[in-house]
């Protein structure tokens, strides 16, 4: 089967945008493709071994997460899997207060927090 | 560097004017090669954040997906992303940075000011090169955008942050 690496990722795999995999399920498939190009492990997986959070893994049109058997799912030559990290982001700021670019400043986000207690 | 079309430029900055004050968000094709991301295309993307698209934007997987293919046809890659700020600064925020994951991508943001009228006007436009080799140690860089103007020949003096 096919996998297509995103840009960032291609670093890890020689500069090419798809590798070429032989493989049953679509965990095998993953499997094999950090075994070919090691560098790839520690992008793709956490310590834990699970997939990232960010980095979603779509068979042909669909997202493994959301298949009946997820990484289980069979796979056939004909298949393709791209991984695709995830592109999100915004002016909020995750925390206001250690954030200078934020439209209030301390002194009102803390009589804000005191309005609001 | 990030170096772009001035057509192109106009377009993203435009396309931020047009959703405020919700956040806008697209996508840089083109080609990467010595520090150099060089676009050649810019694709419109839809916010999927719609409940809270004033402050936070986010590209469906399956949008992205279709819109690397659509490079990979025109033998270009994913290069970097574009959004607007309304009303905030052309600075990445955190939430920009903890969830930006493209390294080597760069990620344009314009500030969108609000006019008394309720319009959107694109003000300030800066690029910031995603750096580093993981999550762990991954930053943002300021840097130069070199904006072409018709003849890629004839490009304007660089304009250092
Ligand atoms: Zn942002």
């Amino acid at each position: 089967m096919t996998i297509h690496i995103p840009t960032p990722l291609r670093a890890y795999t020689e500069g090419n945008e798809s590798v070429s995999i032989i493989a049953g399920t679509v965990k095998d498939a993953l499997a094999s493709l950090v075994e070919a190009y090691p560098g790839l492990r520690g992008n793709l997986f956490g310590t834990d071994g699970k997939l990232r959070s960010f980095v979603n893994v779509y068979l042909n049109e669909e997202d493994i997460r959301y298949l009946n058997l997820k990484e289980d799912s069979p796979v056939s030559p004909s298949d393709e899997l791209t991984i695709i990290p995830s592109i999100a982001g915004g002016c909020l700021s995750a925390d206001r207060k250690l954030d200078l670019s934020s439209q209030l400043s301390a002194k009102s986000f803390i009589a804000k927090r005191r309005q609001l207690a | 560097m990030l170096r772009i079309q001035f057509r192109d430029y106009e377009a993203l900055r435009a396309h931020g004017e047009e959703t405020y004050p919700h956040e806008c968000c697209g996508v840089l094709l083109g080609r990467a090669s010595d520090g150099t991301n060089a676009v050649h295309q810019i694709v419109r993307a839809g916010n999927t954040r719609t409940d809270s698209a004033h402050n936070r934007y986010q590209i469906s997987p399956v949008e992205l997906i279709r819109i690397q293919r659509q490079a990979r046809t025109a033998s270009l890659d994913i290069v970097g992303f574009y959004h607007s700020h309304p009303d905030h600064p052309a600075q990445w925020s955190s939430t920009d940075i903890a969830e930006a994951h493209w390294l080597g991508c760069s990620y344009i943001i314009t500030r969108i000011a609000g006019r008394p009228e309720g319009q959107g006007k694109a003000d300030v436009t800066n690029s910031f090169l995603l750096l580093g080799t993981s999550e762990e140690d991954k930053h943002f860089a300021g840097e130069a955008l070199e904006i072409l103007i018709d003849e890629p020949s004839a490009p304007l003096p660089t304009e250092v942050l």
